[in-house]
């Protein structure tokens, strides 16, 4: 019993690293600063694609956590670099992991990722299928098990 | 299939699931599961060029540490969890295993100073990174984060969070010792 109180505070506990360990944000310093509304629709598009690191279930367009605005604002230079969308994904990707994607790319390594959900309906499916058809052989068979189903 | 064989497929349905969640509960018990494996591991380490916190007009570079390896601590004196690591790290960089490079993120220098002051300073240097310009090219996201860049420049590990003692037996030294093995 004690041991299951010391792992649940120890479960709590684990939470709080994350909370505490991000620089006191002096509130938004400096709101970002469109040139035009196409330029602030593309980042808008962008930043609602990328993973807050901080804050693992916001994305980069939600998250207050100074690392946040400080990644918009490189998102928005990469932008204004010249950089396309993929190749601003890619520099992040190469500093933060493939993590920091909302749609990870298709590779070997997400191929379960991406492939999986359909191969399981698949499965479904033909599991389903088999079993109506022979459901629908059977119906001849009276009922003597006292199955309710 | 038979009938009989047939009322068995919810429950192995239902074992499956099971199976599922507790594999998901299972793999979520390490305290750092949201800490994020970076991609830099065995990669070179980003070149960077910032001022030292007690000499603000020296610049230091990753050239300037090249030749053996350190330990990068990232701290801030907003950062909580750094006091807790700090007696530790104050005892790894005293049993003089490697550099211990301090890089002070998003801090105040006077508040920094006074952090140093107050709790002991075991950084061989302290590099400032104000407003993360390298911090985003290390994949730095919090602190504390520690990494171990070896003699040519090589990230060779990392940690995220606070550093304890089974980051320190399980990780860090092992890391280190692999640098003598194949430097």
């Amino acid at each position: 019993m004690n041991r299951v109180v010391v792992l649940l505070l120890a479960a709590a506990m684990a939470w709080l690293p994350a909370a505490a360990a991000q620089p006191a944000a002096g509130g938004d310093a400096a709101p970002l600063q469109f040139e035009d509304a196409a330029e602030a629709r593309r980042f808008r598009a962008l930043v609602a694609e990328l993973r807050c690191v901080m804050c693992q279930n916001q994305s980069l367009a939600d998250s207050e956590a100074l690392i946040a605005h400080e990644l918009r604002a490189e998102v928005l230079a990469l932008m204004r670099s010249g950089m396309d969308d993929d190749r601003i994904k890619a520099h992040l990707v190469e500093r933060y992991g493939e993590f920091v994607l909302y749609r990870p790319r298709v590779e070997p390594g997400t191929w379960l990722l991406w492939f999986g959900p359909g191969l399981l309906l698949l499965g479904g499916g033909v599991l389903v299928w088999r079993l109506a058809r022979q459901g629908g052989a059977r119906r001849e068979v009276p009922e003597d098990e006292g199955q309710e189903w | 299939m038979t009938r009989g064989g047939m009322r068995w497929i919810p429950l192995a349905v239902f074992g499956a699931l099971v199976v599922l969640l507790g594999a998901g509960v299972w793999m979520s018990r390490q305290p750092d599961r949201d800490a994020l494996p970076s991609p830099l591991i065995g990669k070179p380490a980003p070149d960077f060029a910032l001022p030292l916190l007690h000499e603000p007009e020296r610049v230091v570079s990753l050239q300037d540490l090249r030749g053996e390896p350190f330990v990068l601590n990232v701290w801030g004196s907003w950062c909580p969890e750094c006091r807790v690591e700090h007696p530790l790290l104050t005892r790894f960089a005293q049993s003089g295993r490697a550099r211990v490079v301090g890089y002070n993120w998003n801090d105040a220098p006077e508040d920094a100073l006074r952090w140093l002051e107050q709790y002991g300073n075991p950084y061989a240097l302290v590099v400032v990174d104000r407003d993360s310009g390298t911090a985003i090219d290390w994949g730095i996201y919090g602190a504390p984060e520690t990494f171990l860049v070896d003699a040519a420049g090589i990230v060779r590990w990392k940690h995220v969070g606070a550093l304890d003692e089974a980051a320190l037996r399980d990780g860090l030294l092992p890391a280190l010792d692999a640098l003598g093995d194949a430097p």
